[in-house]
């Protein structure tokens, strides 16, 4: 067996204490949202239209 | 120095039969191939270019263990020879496996290249709904869905393939392609609503990255349908075995962001050249790698630590950090000719430092490059704006209707994904073979003469050429075959008996 280098170095820090996500900052954060609101306004029109009768009936044979 | 990374992908899709009372999915499958073959023929501008040729089992055996053994009571996964199943011009193979219709990318030299042939794949489903869907009754449509699991507990794959040196030591390739499967779910992953494992509820688990990891169970293994390992050790190679193996990966999700198929196969293909090249100093050797799977999947705070054996802990986002640094390095040193060339390795690496930095940060800031950040930012949206709880029907009707292959029905070509490919690259991809790599000569034979080629499969080719017996020429090195191979003789060829002629001499 080739002689492995054995690095113990500790897993790099990347300091960041917030466990939570992050929420975005104001002005992009508004931006953002307004997207975000576009898009829903958008896809409200194609929507399943009877969501529990098609989860219900969303049935699949196991693969692999 | 590490072998390129010839890699493909095979994707089952889920189908359903809308409007029927009930329906077989054995049977809309076939109807949904047949139709599109069915409309190939009609359409095709030469006789010869349709896709009438069928698979050859000849050489198939996924019963065998790339660790030299198989351990009692392991299945060997069974073959359905009886189904249809085609070969088509582009080089791929689409057929009916496990009551999905499943489509298998043909052979390509580059991350890029297969981003282009998924996404060809996905219009050539597209393309057989519509064909499939002038010949049901009124009021009945078959629909196609690009996901892995119906939210009831049934899994379906998408599984990566990756050509590989054949002298590297399987349980090295295991120690390495361990911690790169657990941790690449933080990019890879295409989301779900809830999870599907035993006991975890909607308050614990609300949303999470991925699709298939509530469905692993083991850790290294031959399954592919009960009991999925982490690592997949079917040993197949459909190609030289004296000189290389093919690493079948299972655990993967099917993406719809081109991106994240990019990054997938991209970082996967740069970790697995390292480990040829002994490149990896450090193995991460987890305590349980089937927890740490689910618990990746499950913290969409990208922060959980997970064990290690060695007794110390470390993140997801420190694990890909660590392959990503050493990944940079190697480009450096050795060039990226492994992955196809240095301006696919440099934007594999450079899409890899941006997806990490966007998910250390902020992660909203990828909804437009990870499918389980611009599907969460939809479906969470929509909960806040309705006031929902996370176990609302609604929000699972999306999460399934997110990889509906409808164009005006899918809401994934709807949230703003940035493309890699091109529309005319994809059009071409849906009929002509990638040029390098054996698949050209696989597709522009069945081009030129497919009536005379009576079977095929990924390492050779059979032809009737009337008179004399069968005759099948092999294809056992998956970078030969190509245009700049056979580009001349194809097109100098008149007959397949001349081909055959001259190949033989």
């Amino acid at each position: 067996m080739a002689e492995r280098e054995q690095k113990k170095k500790p897993a790099p820090q990347k300091q960041d204490e917030v466990v939570e996500e992050a929420p975005a900052t104001s002005e992009s954060g508004e931006k953002i949202k307004a997207e975000l609101d576009d898009l829903l306004d958008e896809i409200d029109e194609v929507l399943e239209s009877n969501a529990e009768e098609f989860v219900k009936s969303y049935v699949q044979k196991g693969g692999q | 120095m590490a072998i390129r990374k010839v890699l493909g992908i095979e994707t089952e899709y889920g189908i359903l039969i809308r409007g029927a009372a009930d329906s077989n999915p054995i049977a809309a499958s076939s109807v949904l191939i047949n139709a599109f073959v069915n409309d190939l023929t009609r359409s095709a501008p030469s006789p010869s270019g349709t896709p009438k040729v069928g698979w050859d089992f000849e050489d198939e055996s996924p019963g065998n263990d790339a660790r030299g053994f198989a351990p009692e009571g392991t299945m060997a996964p069974e073959i359905e020879t009886h189904l249809v199943n085609a070969v088509l011009t582009n080089g791929a193979r689409y057929y009916v496996d496990h009551a999905h219709p499943e489509l298998s990318t043909p052979e390509c030299a580059d991350p890029r290249t297969t981003v282009v042939y998924d996404r060809a794949a996905e219009k050539i489903l597209q393309r057989s709904m519509v064909a499939a869907n002038r010949t049901l009754p009124p009021g009945q449509e078959i629909v196609v869905y690009k996901n892995n699991s119906d939210r009831k507990g049934n899994s379906y794959g998408c599984h990566e393939n990756y050509l590989m040196d054949r002298t590297v030591p399987f349980g090295r390739v295991v120690a390495h392609v361990m911690p790169h499967f657990i941790t690449r779910q933080i990019y890879c992953g295409a989301g779900k609503v809830g999870s599907e494992a035993s006991g975890v509820s909607a308050d614990e688990v609300p949303f999470q990255l991925t699709q298939r990891a509530d469905f692993f169970e083991e850790e290294v293994g031959l399954e592919t349908t009960l009991k999925r390992p982490i690592v997949n050790t079917r040993d197949e190679p459909h190609a030289d075995a004296q000189k290389y193996r093919r690493l079948h990966v299972i655990v993967g999700d099917a993406n719809l962001s081109e991106i994240a198929t990019f990054l997938k196969l991209g970082t996967t293909a740069l970790v697995l050249s390292m480990v040829e090249d002994e490149f990896l100093p450090r193995e991460f050797v987890f305590t349980g790698p089937v927890q740490a799977l689910r618990r990746v999947s499950y913290d969409l705070s990208l922060r959980r630590p997970l064990e290690l054996t060695d007794g110390t802990t470390v993140t997801a986002l420190e694990v890909q950090w660590e392959l990503f640094d050493r990944a940079k390095k190697y480009g450096e040193e050795f060039g990226y000719e492994c992955v196809g060339g240095d301006d696919v390795g440099r934007d594999i690496v450079r899409r890899w430092e941006s997806v990490l930095t966007g998910l250390e940060t902020d992660f909203v800031s990828l909804a437009d490059q990870l499918d389980w950040v611009a599907k969460y930012r939809m479906i969470d949206g929509y909960r806040e704006r309705h006031g929902l709880d996370w176990d609302d029907a609604r929000l699972a009707a999306m999460d399934i209707q997110y990889h509906d292959l409808r164009p005006d029905k899918g809401l994934a070509s709807r949230v703003g994904l940035e493309r890699l490919s091109n529309d005319d690259e994809v059009e071409l991809a849906m009929s002509e073979p990638p040029p390098d790599t054996r698949a050209y000569f696989r597709g522009k034979c069945l081009q030129r003469w497919g009536d005379s080629i009576v079977a095929a499969n990924w390492d050779s080719l059979v032809f009737d050429i009337g008179g004399d017996p069968l005759r099948r020429v092999p294809m056992m090195e998956p970078m030969r075959g190509t245009k700049a191979h056979v580009g001349r003789l194809i097109e100098e060829c008149s007959t397949a008996a001349e081909l055959l002629e001259r190949l033989g001499s």
